[in-house]
């Protein structure tokens, strides 16, 4: 059964000149996780905030757990969670006062608020945290506790977006082992992300935007076939690179491709391959200034998939005209 | 319907709240009307002949009075446009809670804070001197007045708020608005003295009616400049009731569906 449902969707804003919705349509499966992979400014948001009844799309149509969307706003608003880019939380409150708040907007009665805000401060390791106001939490805190808020009435969709936006490394390990949690709960999530190794670790299936529309669709390893997995890397002095391409070359067996120093080339072997270039390179008596594989980043997707690369909308520019257009 | 009142409720809570954990929001919102109360009556007190038995404190605090719930619309439109740029009018909008919950928890929260505000500055008159002499009733009265009018200015606020979405240009805006409007009126000196066509304004001005509306509340028999013979000099209770109505019967509705429309 599909709990979300997009059909054509289209959204433009200051009459028509920004385009950010271009006949979307995508669809989750009950009970799975889809991210939704793209650079800023390719409707992620939009998508979410249409989905979320934030906004009424120009046409098509949507469905969250069978509800449509544009005719019974108040109905979706009852089974979906919704977690932003930004935290959005009374910052000048204590983490407890905001959920128990939510509680209370929720219709679930004093106690139960108070009972539910403690359960879901445990759940977050935020117990400590939580008589002290916002403004003293870190950003992953922040996140969690705005995840939290969004898991109040346990959700039946619950929509992410961009959960991981601006946490360090650490932050982002923690949010996703969080989501990962919810996720085995059996919650159907849409996350947005701009990385697709976060759409690699979450979900089932990823949906890849550009320019309001979906270009790709498949679970990650298919999407990666498509790009082509990881690439070998190798940073040489000018004199050397001749002999470096031939090199990789004939490791890769595909023909290496040389920018500026940097010669590089998709492997399949990994680390296999890097071994044995580098007893060539060594061999050769080459020293490398730099050596590594890299992994497909939304660059090579988007390079792969559109022969572009991923071009950033400013898409703060654009969100403050939205209130014009309704 | 039920859960309306209970929802926006919990918004208002939440305003009170913030007044608990961010006490210095309090602080400063009263720290500019006591501010003004000890300057003007220093200041100008001593040198402007009111004329009025008890000097001119008297007719200085319902002018002070009035400005101060008049800075309502700013503290309205900004704390709604910062709550927007945070996204938690989004985060809200995602809820299950009836559309007008929001708006109207936040001129509750306001129009609460307001009746913090107004007493501490009826403490700092009584302190300089400030003696209304009509009886309780009309001294309640008066003070229903003004935290009316504090109300209906809250929601001109709302669309306010929500027209600019930009906290720090709404606080300017406010006050580029609201100064004006305060000090072209009866609040701090006589209109007499104002070219013709100012008077005229300072006439009409709602400030104007609420101030000469208190005035004769608390007792005074100067009206402080209501000298033509207008209408709304000679009625400034109807006058004020009126601009109120008006402005809550325009607003309420207006506001409520702008929010319902904006996506921040």
């Amino acid at each position: 059964m599909k709990t979300v449902e997009a059909k054509h969707l289209v959204k433009t804003y200051r009459n028509g000149e920004v385009k950010a919705l271009n006949d979307l349509s995508l669809d989750v499966e009950e009970g799975t996780v889809l991210g939704v992979l793209g650079p800023n400014g390719a409707g992620k948001t939009t998508t979410v905030r249409i989905l979320a009844t934030l906004l009424k799309p120009d046409s098509g149509s949507a469905t969250v757990a069978g509800i449509d969307v544009i005719k019974h706003p108040e109905k979706v608003r009852e089974v979906i969670g919704l977690s932003g880019q930004y935290a959005a939380v009374d910052e000048t409150l204590t983490g407890w006062d905001n959920l128990v708040m939510f509680g209370r907007l929720y219709h679930l009665g004093r106690q139960k608020s108070v009972d539910r805000a403690n359960e879901l401060l445990e759940r977050f390791d935020l117990t400590e945290a939580a008589k002290r106001p916002i403004t003293t939490y870190s950003g992953g805190m922040r996140r969690r506790l705005d995840l939290a808020a969004s898991l109040i009435v346990r959700p039946k969709v619950l929509f992410l977006d961009e959960p991981t936006t601006g946490l360090d490394p650490r932050g982002r390990q923690d949010m996703w082992s969080v989501i990962q949690e919810l996720v085995t709960g059996g919650v159907t999530v849409l996350l947005t992300t701009q990385y697709l190794e976060e759409a690699d670790q979450l979900a089932d299936d990823i949906a890849v935007i550009d320019r309001g529309t979906v270009i790709a669709r498949g679970t990650s390893d298919a999407l990666k076939t498509q790009v082509g997995g990881e690439k070998l890397e190798i940073t040489v002095e000018n004199i050397d690179i001749a002999k470096t391409q031939e090199i990789v070359t004939r490791v890769s067996g595909h023909s290496a491709y040389v920018n500026t120093r940097t010669v590089s080339a998709p492997v399949v072997n990994g680390s296999r391959d890097l071994m044995e270039a580098l007893r060539a390179l060594d061999e050769a008596k080459i020293h490398p200034l730099d050596i590594g594989l890299r992994r497909p980043s939304l660059d090579d997707v988007f390079l792969s998939l559109t022969g572009h690369v991923a071009e950033e909308v400013n898409e703060e520019a654009v969100i403050p005209k939205k209130g014009r257009k309704k | 319907m039920n859960h309306a009142i209970s929802d926006a409720l919990v918004i208002t809570k939440r305003q009170l709240l913030q007044l608990s954990r961010v006490p210095e929001v309090l602080i400063f919102s009263t720290i500019q009307p006591v501010m003004f109360v000890l300057l003007f009556r220093y200041v100008f007190g001593g040198s402007i002949d009111s004329g009025q038995p008890g000097g001119y404190v008297q007719l200085l605090m319902p002018g002070i009075f009035v400005q101060t719930v008049a800075f309502t619309l700013v503290a309205t439109a900004a704390g709604l446009a910062e709550d927007m740029k945070k996204g938690l009018i989004d985060r809200f909008r995602s809820l299950p809670i009836s559309r007008g919950a929001v708006v109207i928890g936040r001129t509750l929260g306001d129009a609460l804070l307001n009746i913090l505000v107004l007493a501490i500055m009826a403490i700092t008159g009584y302190v300089v001197g400030w003696r209304p002499t009509s009886g309780m009733f009309q001294i309640t009265l008066a003070f229903l007045f003004l935290f009316m009018f504090g109300y209906a200015l809250s929601w001109i606020g709302i669309f306010v708020g929500l027209s600019i979405k930009d906290a720090r240009t709404v606080q300017n805006v406010g006050f580029i608005v609201t100064f004006p409007l305060t000090f072209l009126s009866n609040a701090f000196a006589p209109t007499t003295g104002m070219p013709r066509v100012l008077q005229y304004f300072a006439e009409w001005n709602p400030v104007s009616s609420m101030v000469a509306a208190c005035r004769q509340l608390f007792g005074l028999e100067n009206e402080f400049g209501a000298t033509a013979n207008s209408w709304p000099s000679q009625n400034p209770l109807a006058t004020s009731l009126i601009y109120m109505l008006l402005l809550m019967i325009i607003f309420i509705p207006l506001s409520i569906r702008k929010y319902k429309n904006t996506s921040a």
